[in-house]
């Protein structure tokens, strides 16, 4: 009997072993509650589940409802523009299609869940439009949305051609709308892009109160597929491929070499794109504070947390750290005149190639410093750690 | 002389050995089939389009659907060995065929792959197949009950050697002062049952460095000293269980365990052999026959002592040649690999690249989605010799399209063990002008803290 003391820790160990989930995952992943000591005196908790909630009620579910309300005062214009098509009509249509593109530069980064399931950001926001084919469905009225092929003639971007890009002036564009064999169709198509956002962004809605809400907050487990986890990835994404990469580093032709304008975001708008692209970044940075939508409060968030994990390690400032570069690329972007003219008046856009320069150096913070601080894998591909 | 002929005379029970070659054929072939039905080798090496290469290896590259084949060779030659069917025959294609494996592609290197590959070389030159083996048991001639000590005494040497150089390796400032990685990574276990609560707190991720640095160091002599073996083992159950529930490293602590069994008398084999044979149909007594597997003379096996003496020096003096290097080892990573670090380092890093017509003076950057796996680009942005690997793809990727004048630099942002990230690689150096070499790579920027230790 006298050995049986050595059994009682392999007997611990191998509970343990058998509670504990088998994940495969690359890295060690993080969880719920990190508790923080602060030089062991003091216990600080960082709360993972509640920032999900944070996110969830005060951000997510917030942005999706605010957008309906814009897209309303927008679907309004539209009814409007319907039966009276003049320039005064056109004017106010337009302003409210940017406040509700603007709005969904809110909503754009939320892809996850019901948005990443129905692929909602490929729909309602590929550029360039193809306006070959789109003006090949006004003409034919055969236009199926439902086709991944379609994703590039409806959307914002078709709606920025049809309200700018179908002639130079206003007076033209309200000839187009007003003639007898096309106007109505014009017209008519308008109404279907219309229709097609508002139903797939309500989709997503009904997904997040339909009971993605508590999967999302309820899903704080260790694992890759984590809630946390999965939206950090899904956050520094779009802000690389999506702001940096698409609002900016494209149309510069960084990666190609060769700068194209026709590629920008609302290309048919004056200078739209760089207020869409500024929208973005200050949703960026309100969702990393955690700032709640709309208003002046804030929550739990990746800053809190990322002050939280600095207590522990009495290292840099890292939440600080990011917030100064958003503040500088917002600095340097909102000092440059429009993205098309910098683009095409410069060559090369040297101002605007130093304020991608800015905007790029938050990913490294992002990817590099945020996610090695809170241990989570920036990819979900399984291997054997070392 | 005469010293070393004693004790290449001295003979053991081989039943320690065939416990051994049918545990590790086993885990072998539960490794094989857990990789493909992860759907790793389509991952891994179907689906990339580029491949980093070892040095020197630049031949051996994944062939395709084919590459399915070498795994069923692998997971077959596994189980042959497992079972000592064509022993010598089965051991060889394992360990040419796991080590085809490794070397097509270095981005899924790991330390405990590397121990797979080495001690599958070295059970070449054992006789594994002697007892308790389908070998054995059809072949009467080759049937023995005793072999040479050394036989099983290297296996033991190859275990000792990788505890004490993973236990050096951890006598560093960042692991031992600074609880550095196991700080980063423990908080993130919280779910754990019993100890989840005590991830969080400073002291446990001070504790378990220290215990892991001491285990490491002395869990080999406590496994060869009889009076504490018995708890060694407990303790090799335990670590390994642990590090096995809040490190994703897949079969290395079960491999480990397995090894650990050496360590103990032929009593313990010949139980559990005995077990074995209640359930299988094989009559265990033909095995135990009293003959000894005397140590052959001439040229072949001169040259098998000759070999296994140089493996083991290799062995010894390997892990040891970053010390020919300047700068921080754990910054550069020159001679990193193969010297059982493990898990020391939290690395990260993030590569861009910018690639320039010289003759136009045109640049853009290159995304590296189009060429590599988010798993590969997680690889490439810390590891100086990814970089320069892919750098040069990139090069000749472009010249292809006509840049025929091409200079390519790296933006490279590179954090390690909770440091804030730093520039990694000089952005001014023109990656094309630079060859591979084991030479000191100079265009690495010096680490700007210093981490003091072994």
């Amino acid at each position: 009997m006298k050995k049986i003391w050595y059994v009682l820790p392999i007997a611990i160990t191998l509970f343990i072993w058998a509670c504990s989930s088998d994940s495969d995952s690359p890295e060690p992943m993080t969880d719920d509650d990190v508790s923080i000591t602060d030089d062991d005196v003091v216990p600080v908790t960082f709360d993972r589940s509640a920032m999900l909630t944070n996110w969830a009620d005060n951000i997510i579910l917030p942005a999706y409802n605010d957008f309906f309300v814009v897209f309303a005062d927008f679907q309004s214009a539209y009814d409007t523009f319907r039966t009276a098509r003049t320039e005064e009509n056109l004017v106010v249509l337009r302003a409210e299609w940017l406040e509700a593109y603007k709005s969904w530069q809110r909503i754009s980064m939320f892809e996850v869940g019901p948005a990443e399931e129905n692929g909602l950001r490929l729909n309602i926001n590929t550029y360039p439009t193809d306006v070959d084919l789109l003006e090949q469905y006004v003409v034919n009225d055969d236009q199926d949305f439902s086709l991944p092929s379609n994703r590039d003639v409806k959307g914002f971007p078709a709606l920025d051609y049809l309200l700018n890009g179908l002639a130079e002036t206003d007076a033209e564009i309200i000839a187009i709308y007003n003639t007898d064999t096309t106007g109505d169709a014009y017209v008519d198509y308008f109404k279907d892009v219309i229709s097609d956002i508002e139903s797939r962004v309500l989709t997503v809605l009904d997904g997040w109160n339909g009971g993605y809400r508590d999967t999302f907050v309820a899903n704080d487990g260790a694992s890759a597929t984590a809630s946390v986890d999965v939206f950090v990835n899904d956050f520094i994404f779009y802000y690389e491929k999506f702001l940096r990469a698409g609002k900016l580093g494209i149309p510069l032709g960084v990666f190609t070499g060769s700068p194209a304008p026709n590629t920008l975001e609302a290309f048919y708008s004056a200078d739209v794109a760089n207020e869409l692209f500024l929208e973005g970044l200050d949703a960026t940075q309100d969702f990393f504070n955690g700032r709640h939508f709309a208003t002046t409060g804030s929550g739990e968030s990746l800053a809190s947390y990322l002050q939280a994990l600095n207590s522990l390690k009495n290292g840099e400032e890292l939440d600080v750290l990011i917030n100064d570069q958003f503040d500088v690329a917002r600095t340097m972007v909102s000092n440059l005149d429009s993205f098309r003219s910098e683009i095409e008046n410069n060559d090369p856009p040297a101002d605007m190639l130093l304020a991608y320069d800015e905007v790029q150096r938050a990913v490294p913070l992002l990817k590099v410093d945020m996610v090695s601080a809170m241990s989570i894998s920036i990819d979900f591909v399984d291997a054997d750690g070392d | 002389m005469s010293q070393v002929r004693t004790y290449l005379n001295q003979r053991v029970e081989a039943a320690p050995l065939a416990v051994f070659r049918i545990l590790f054929g086993l885990l072998m072939f539960i490794s094989i089939i857990r990789f493909w039905a992860y759907g790793w080798i389509e991952k891994l090496y179907l689906i990339p389009k580029f491949h980093f290469s070892y040095y020197g290896f630049e031949w051996i590259k994944p062939i395709g659907q084919w590459t399915y084949l070498i795994f069923a060779v692998c997971g077959l030659a596994s189980l042959a060995v497992a079972v000592g069917f064509k022993y010598r025959l089965a051991i060889v294609t394992f360990f040419m065929s796991f080590t085809y494996i490794e070397l097509m592609d270095k981005t899924t290197y790991l330390n405990h792959y590397y121990f797979v590959s080495i001690l599958s070389f070295l059970l070449i030159f054992l006789p594994a197949n002697v007892y308790y083996s389908i070998d054995a048991k059809l072949n009467a001639q080759k049937r023995f009950q005793f072999i040479p000590k050394w036989n099983i005494d290297a296996l033991k040497l190859l275990v000792t050697l990788v505890y004490i150089y993973a236990g050096l390796a951890k006598l560093n400032s960042d692991w031992l002062f600074k609880a550095m990685p196991l700080k980063i990574w423990l908080p993130s276990k919280f779910d754990l049952p019993l100890i989840g609560d005590l991830m969080g707190k400073e002291w446990v991720h001070y504790a378990f460095s220290w215990i892991g640095a001491g285990y490491d160091l002395f869990i080999p002599f406590l496994l060869l000293y009889r009076p504490t073996r018995v708890v060694a083992f407990g303790l090799v159950v335990v670590f390994h269980i642990l590090t096995r529930v809040l490190f994703p490293i897949g079969m290395f602590p079960y491999i480990m365990i397995v090894s650990a069994l050496l360590f103990f008398d032929s009593k313990l084999h010949h139980n559990i052999l005995g077990l074995l044979s209640k359930w299988l149909p094989i009559d265990k007594r033909i095995f135990d026959n009293n003959a000894i597997l005397q140590p052959k003379k001439g040229v072949i096996h001169t040259i098998k002592y000759g070999l296994v003496s140089l493996f083991f020096i290799v062995q010894l003096v390997f892990p040891w040649r970053y010390l020919a290097y300047p700068d921080e080892l754990f910054w550069t990573e020159e001679g990193y690999r193969f010297s059982w670090r493990v898990m020391l380092m939290e690395k990260s890093g993030y590569a861009q690249f910018k690639i320039v017509d010289k003759d136009t003076q045109r640049w853009f950057y290159v995304d590296n989605t189009k060429y590599l796996t988010p798993f590969q680009e997680k690889q490439m942005g810390f590891q100086p010799d990814f970089i320069l690997e892919y750098a040069h793809f990139l090069a000749d990727t472009h010249r292809a399209k006509g840049i025929n004048n091409i200079a390519v630099y790296v933006d490279c942002q590179v954090a390690l063990n909770g440091r804030l990230s730093q520039t990694f690689i000089d952005p001014n150096t023109d990656l094309t002008q630079i060859k591979d070499s084991f030479e000191h790579k100079y265009w690495i920027l010096p680490f700007e803290e210093e981490i003091k230790g072994i």
